[in-house]
């Protein structure tokens, strides 16, 4: 087990860490987005939204990422109707697949912790903010979402690590992400544990960065829950 | 999708391959949760026991395999295991590859990673136990066998239903992971069906279709058990 060969996986490796930055990135914000969208059909109190938004909750985290992802790619890769639609340009690339599958299931994730944070806004601060005569955006802005954010912050640093770990599934989709250079490298020169062990350190080093980042902004922004110096 | 006779059980149907699969996959899951009891109990017990080496241990473990991609772990085992095997078959003079059984692999996978996280769920609940409890157990003479198994692994397991139920459900959609290996789980046998009617969208939604099934009814099941477990227990705000 030669230095060269370790540092030469190693920027084999690397290479392939933008494009699993760019899946994660773009399907967590994308996520977030759908997950807004679903916080609020569940919130709304119209009883067919909210069973709608309960049951995108329930099939997406019911069933495993990886047939969703083959759904999405694969199957309706394969239907006529998909291919003549105006969606197949976005649709017949695995990078967009990936994404687009990604997202819709960290959504479901995402939005039960945007409802669980909404719950956990005190009805008094809501009450006291309607009686300043705020209301809509105002109430939602200056009341609700620095309250809600915050008790949001830790459980969404724990799915954004699952969501670094997911991306290891587009290997699947023919991507060059990290995992699958890693395999690509124990095919070529069949050797077992070093290109797993190097990605493996990838990986981990960028979930314990996410990890840190989060627990610093959750720092920043509780400042008021800090014991006082003593 | 006009045609469901795929999916019937008659000649040309595959019905029952995807019963067989989901049979598989509740096998694979349910051995993967029993590895991964024995590895948490283990590591919850060394995070516990107030040793600090045995403590950085068991930590070390939890980190590792909660930031590793579920995917990665799975290679890992298989490869390296039949690996280790093979090299050392290879020193008692046997010549060869050995494959380790996708089975046998996919479990361990399974319970590598589960335990990982079940070491926190059976640590919470152990602390969850009230301390006078403890002291009047061994107030009356009890030894520590006889204390773990009359005072702890009776409430552990009760405290520790919630946490499981969720590790379950997160294990049976791992399990669709051990794919890759070639075991004839449900996501495998999705996969074969797919490629050999080329009816890809048809095959995924069966397929997830019957892991929503399982999910709900085993995430069921665990609520009963709960209920059941947690009958003698007063509940706040009821």
């Amino acid at each position: 087990m030669d230095l060269d060969f370790i540092s030469r996986s190693f920027v084999r490796l690397m290479s392939a860490l933008p494009l699993t930055l760019a899946v994660w990135f773009l399907s967590v914000v994308l996520g977030a987005l759908i997950a807004a969208g679903v916080t609020w059909l569940r919130v709304s109190g119209v009883k067919p939204f909210e069973l709608f938004a309960r049951a995108y909750v329930l099939v997406f985290r019911g069933t495993p990422l990886l047939i969703q992802l083959f759904i999405v790619y694969y199957g309706l890769a394969s239907l006529p109707a998909v291919r003549a639609s105006f969606v197949w340009p976005v649709l017949r690339d695995a990078f967009n697949c990936a994404v687009l599958s990604l997202a819709l299931c960290t959504a479901a994730y995402q939005a039960e912790i945007f409802r669980g944070a909404l719950l956990a806004v005190p009805p008094g601060q809501v009450e006291a903010a309607r009686a300043c005569g705020m209301s809509g955006l105002l109430l939602f802005r200056r009341a609700i979402f620095p309250i809600a954010m915050r008790h949001a912050l830790p459980p969404y640093s724990t799915e954004m690590i699952s969501m670094v770990k997911a991306t290891a599934l587009v290997s699947l989709v023919t991507l060059w992400d990290v995992m699958s250079v890693a395999l690509k490298i124990r095919n070529d020169t069949l050797v077992t544990y070093l290109p797993l062990i190097l990605a493996g350190a990838i990986y981990f080093v960028v979930n314990y960065a996410i990890g840190a980042g989060f627990l610093a902004l959750e720092r920043r922004l509780t400042p008021h829950l800090r014991s006082r110096p003593a | 999708m006009p045609d469901l006779a795929i999916f019937g059980f008659g000649p040309g149907g595959w019905g029952l391959a995807l019963l067989e699969g989901a049979a598989m996959t509740l096998l694979v899951s349910a051995c993967g949760l029993l590895v991964g009891a024995a590895i948490g109990g283990l590591v919850a017990w060394a995070r516990l026991s107030g040793r600090r080496l045995a403590g950085a241990v068991g930590e070390a473990y939890a980190a590792l395999f909660r930031g590793l991609p579920e995917l990665l772990i799975v290679y890992f085992v298989y490869f390296g295991t039949s690996t280790l095997l093979t090299e050392t078959a290879a020193l008692i003079g046997h010549e060869g590859f050995i494959g380790v059984p996708a089975f046998a692999a996919g479990a361990l996978a399974v319970g590598v990673i589960s335990g990982a996280y079940q070491a926190e769920v059976y640590r919470a609940a152990f602390l969850a136990i009230a301390r006078g409890e403890l002291e009047a157990a061994v107030s009356v003479g009890m030894n520590r066998a006889l204390m773990a198994r009359r005072i702890i692994l009776p409430q552990v397991l009760r405290f520790a239903l919630p946490g499981l139920g969720n590790l379950w459900q997160v294990a049976l959609k791992d399990s669709s992971l051990i794919s890759v290996t070639g075991l004839t789980e449900l996501m495998r046998v999705s996969q074969v069906g797919a490629g050999s009617t080329h009816r890809p969208f048809a095959f995924y939604l069966g397929g997830a279709v019957l892991y929503l099934v399982m999910t709900v009814i085993t995430t069921r099941i665990f609520d009963v058990a709960e209920a059941r477990a947690t009958r003698g227990m007063r509940r706040a705000a009821a």
